[in-house]
């Protein structure tokens, strides 16, 4: 454990600690940030009556459109000159969020990081290959700064680039990769494909560290089998503070929240509700030590459900279950609930079909038409048409009893679907366009 | 020998039959018959050519998502009702046929056709014992 004190410390003692920095955080907030001091007040709220943890369900939410609207500089807390850096979501104008760090603000996301390496088992001795964009997105400077704060070797080779991340794991003797889960698969096409001399098995590489984007437990079994790793989740959200929120330890069951940095709700995302521990709805942070930008009861529109256990780790801090799907990425097809990454497990589901598919979502009259493109694998194509037909029929079915609506399946060439080394568009929605 | 087909995935949009050719033509691979078996979404093209294992690995290292596979060519007397007069035998013998295709060209006033069964060496010894000739791969390809 990276910094034990906190890690583990016991639940009543997180508690009162959260209540003291969230008193200050809303008071900080309420003080030097007018953005905040009217929200607060138009909501009634004054952080002087705040008492307990209870008193939170009394302070307004913050969306992502209000950081929007407060581009760039709106939700600053602190001077400028006390803000070191900045980082920004992508996006075009109108539609950017910036979000300042002052030196204890890095101090603080180093050592999230930290804390997240450690707990895959990463030390010192590690060599940790940050193939996460550098640049404003969080993910690259994030688990940089991290792996430094741990002691790792840290080597700042950023996204792309696929032979050459191959040659310096070989040669660097690479042990932890930090990049997305979609990269991860992108790599192991990547080996099959046109380097099949390389063995990854026979590298140093261990530990994947994959985050920025939701990713299915089939997934994982994928990563590891074909690449020959551990692989673990890091979650975060740039306008929280970068990767680093929560994180998965050893056990692979629930990512823990640094509870002593965020303090965490879960809220029924229609009626904005607090409710209880251990149920599912849309999760909300609250930043408890943040100086340059307090986040307060940010609506991630993350779907999860947090509860305590007692992990094998030892850590205390409350457990997150894996993302598995956002709000905004849900799909509701002809009045049903749909993930991408439900549709991503039935397509694994199926023997031996690859991850590579693509959904399109259009309208004809009034009635909602989807289409799911895979692309075909080497091992599922044959000679005969009817093994194909099979192969489709199988996927339909599967996704008619599985998520209760029928697509039309279409087989697709290998390498047609449109995919970046970053981030995988999966989505094609023609109804808003 | 038995002959050996490429079976090639392509989708039913322009271009994409094209591209399949094109790989094939540059590097001088001479396509001695093909046919094309389509659905509305994608379709498999079955050649057969002179190099076939030279163009399993071009196509491949394209991307190109293709198989071989072990087919028959036979001949069969170019008269009215003796294709159907094969069939009834093959059916006769128990013989499932997956596809067939004829060759364009004639051979000696007979007509080639290629066979996949699911069996091709039970079909083989079956359709040899009704007095079919089984053409050689080496007929067809040449050297
Ligand atoms: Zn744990």
């Amino acid at each position: 454990m990276f910094n034990k004190e906190f890690e583990a410390m016991p639940v009543a003692e997180i508690k009162k600690l959260q209540l003291e920095r969230l008193k200050w955080s809303l008071s900080h907030a309420y003080k030097n940030n007018r953005f905040y001091a009217r929200q607060f007040d138009a909501a009634g709220f004054n952080p002087a009556d705040f008492k307990s943890l209870d008193d939170m369900r009394r302070v307004p939410f913050l969306n992502k459109q209000n950081m929007r609207d407060n581009y760039p500089y709106g939700l600053f807390a602190t001077p400028l000159k006390d803000v070191v850096r900045v980082h920004s979501s992508s996006g075009t104008t109108g539609n950017a969020t910036v979000v300042g760090y002052t030196a204890s603000d890095i101090n603080v996301f180093a050592e999230v990081v930290a804390r997240s390496l450690a707990s895959y088992g990463a030390t010192p001795d590690d060599i940790l290959q940050v193939a996460y964009g550098y640049g404003l997105f969080t993910g690259g400077l994030g688990l940089h700064y991290g792996g430094e704060k741990l002691g790792c070797l840290t080597v700042p080779i950023s996204g792309g680039n696929t032979e050459r991340q191959l040659m310096l794991i070989k040669d660097f003797g690479t042990s932890i990769l930090a990049c997305t889960p979609s990269y991860a698969l992108n790599i192991a096409d990547y080996l099959e494909k046109k380097r099949p001399d390389y063995d990854m098995k026979k590298t140093s590489l261990r530990i994947g560290v994959l985050g920025a984007e939701p990713w299915s437990e089939a997934m994982r079994g994928e990563i590891e089998q074909r690449l020959g790793i551990q692989a673990y989740d890091i979650y975060g959200l740039s306008e929280v503070i970068g990767p680093g929120v929560s994180s998965e330890c050893e056990a692979k069951s629930g990512l823990h929240v640094f509870e002593d940095h965020f303090y965490v709700e879960i809220i029924d995302p229609d009626t904005g509700e607090v409710l209880p521990e251990g149920e599912k709805g849309e999760i909300v942070y609250t930043s408890l030590t943040k100086q340059a930008c307090p986040v307060i009861r940010y609506r991630s529109r993350d779907i999860t459900r947090l509860y305590r256990d007692s992990c094998s780790c030892g850590r205390t801090m409350i457990k997150m279950e894996k993302v598995t799907g956002r709000s905004d990425d849900m799909l509701i097809i002809r009045g049903v609930n749909i993930f991408p990454s439900q549709i991503e497990s039935v397509l694994m589901e199926v023997e031996g079909t690859e991850p590579h598919y693509q959904i399109i979502v259009d309208r004809s009259g009034a009635l909602d038409d989807v289409e799911v493109k895979v692309e075909v694998a080497e091992d599922l194509f044959s000679d005969e048409l009817k093994v194909l037909d099979n192969l489709k029929t199988k996927i339909m079915e599967r996704f008619r009893n599985v998520l209760g609506i029928s697509a039309k399946i279409t087989l697709v060439e290998p390498l047609s679907i449109a995919r970046s080394e970053g981030k995988a568009i999966r989505v094609v929605d023609k109804r808003h366009l | 020998m038995n002959v050996m087909q490429l079976s090639v995935f392509i989708e039913n949009h322009p271009g994409h039959l094209q591209n399949v050719l094109k790989i094939l033509g540059e590097a001088s691979i001479n396509i001695i018959t093909l046919t094309i078996a389509e659905t509305s979404d994608f379709g498999i093209l079955r050649v057969i050519c002179n190099k076939p294992d030279e163009a399993l690995a071009i196509l491949k290292k394209e991307h190109v998502i293709c198989s071989a596979t072990d087919v028959l060519a036979i001949e069969i007397e170019d008269k009215p009702g003796e294709l159907c007069r094969a069939v009834t035998i093959f059916a006769q013998q128990g013989l499932n046929i997956e596809y067939m295709y004829a060759f364009t060209e004639k051979r000696e006033g007979k007509a080639v056709m290629i066979f996949r069964f699911d069996d091709i060496e039970v079909a083989k010894e079956a359709l040899s014992s009704q007095g079919y000739r089984i053409v050689k791969k080496i007929e067809i390809i040449g050297e």
